[in-house]
């Protein structure tokens, strides 16, 4: 991705409503914010349905954008809220409780389960062509408002802060659903990767 | 420390941001609890599974904007 060199410019340009400015707009960024819907949505059609959406969106809100962060930054909060509106749509039932993933305890605070080694490394594991995609089913099992934060923060790397701000959470509800997420996904994979589970 | 305030405490240990008599005592517990500490290996294990999860599929669709989209985007953008 080629960044113009002085976004300042750029904005300025788009506030002007000039139009090489927004093909600018669509073709530096477009890619990535694809790449990000892509990932969210599961489905290429609905991904690219997210980023033109969204991009209308940031058309229309463009005089309200301060500046003060990236455009990058800007599109991409864009853009997961329109995944998100868009995942919301389609959702026929209110979301699952993650609670049954995550692990039990007894009174003295000891763990319900028994866990076994997992005695092949991830790195060895992601050799195999399977693995991978275990990962992605394990993934899409999360409730959504866990998957997304879990996406956002582990695979698109986005900071506590940009997660918090994108999805209107505070950064410690970020830090706990996304420790709650990587317990479920723990629990998922280790049917796979650690079985021999006993409680 | 019992396990479910090791389970708690785990992403913050990674982070490197427990307090210090914290981190003490959850490297006790470590030491002491073999359940614990294969429950700490399979967390370690799936973040590094997760982060590299979409690693096949983004090789095949590479983060290009195809150019059909590209013009409906432009097309449909409010004058």
């Amino acid at each position: 991705m080629v960044v113009p060199a002085d976004e300042s410019t750029l904005l300025a340009a788009l506030r002007s409503r000039d139009e090489q400015a927004f093909a600018t707009l669509v073709r530096t960024y477009g890619g990535r914010l694809l790449t990000v819907a892509r990932h969210l949505m599961r489905d290429e059609a609905d991904a690219q349905d997210v980023v033109q959406s969204a991009y209308l969106n940031a058309f229309r809100a463009v005089d309200q954008f301060s500046g003060a962060s990236q455009i990058s930054t800007w599109l991409h909060s864009i853009v997961v809220n329109t995944a998100l509106m868009k995942l919301r749509a389609k959702r026929r039932r209110p979301e699952e409780s993650i609670d049954a993933l995550l692990p039990a305890f007894l009174e003295d605070g000891h763990h319900v389960e028994q866990f076994s080694e997992w005695n092949t490394p991830a790195d060895a594991l992601l050799e195999r062509q399977e693995t991978r995609r275990a990962v992605r089913t394990g993934i899409d099992q999360l409730p959504e408002s866990y998957r997304v934060v879990l996406i956002l923060r582990d695979i698109e790397e986005r900071s506590t802060q940009e997660v918090a701000d994108a999805l209107g959470l505070t950064p410690n509800a970020v830090k706990v659903r996304l420790h709650r997420a990587r317990q479920a996904l723990s629990a998922v994979l280790r049917k796979t990767f650690a079985p021999g589970v006993t409680s | 420390m019992t396990c479910r305030e090791f389970a708690d405490f785990i992403a913050d240990y990674l982070t490197g941001e427990l307090p210090p008599a914290v981190h003490a005592a959850f490297e006790h517990h470590l030491d002491v609890c073999i359940n614990c500490r294969r429950y700490l290996k399979s967390y370690e294990e799936t973040i590094t599974l997760g982060r590299r999860a979409f690693e096949d599929e983004d090789a095949l669709l590479p983060a290009v904007i195809p150019e059909e989209l590209v013009q409906a985007i432009l097309a449909s953008r409010p004058r």
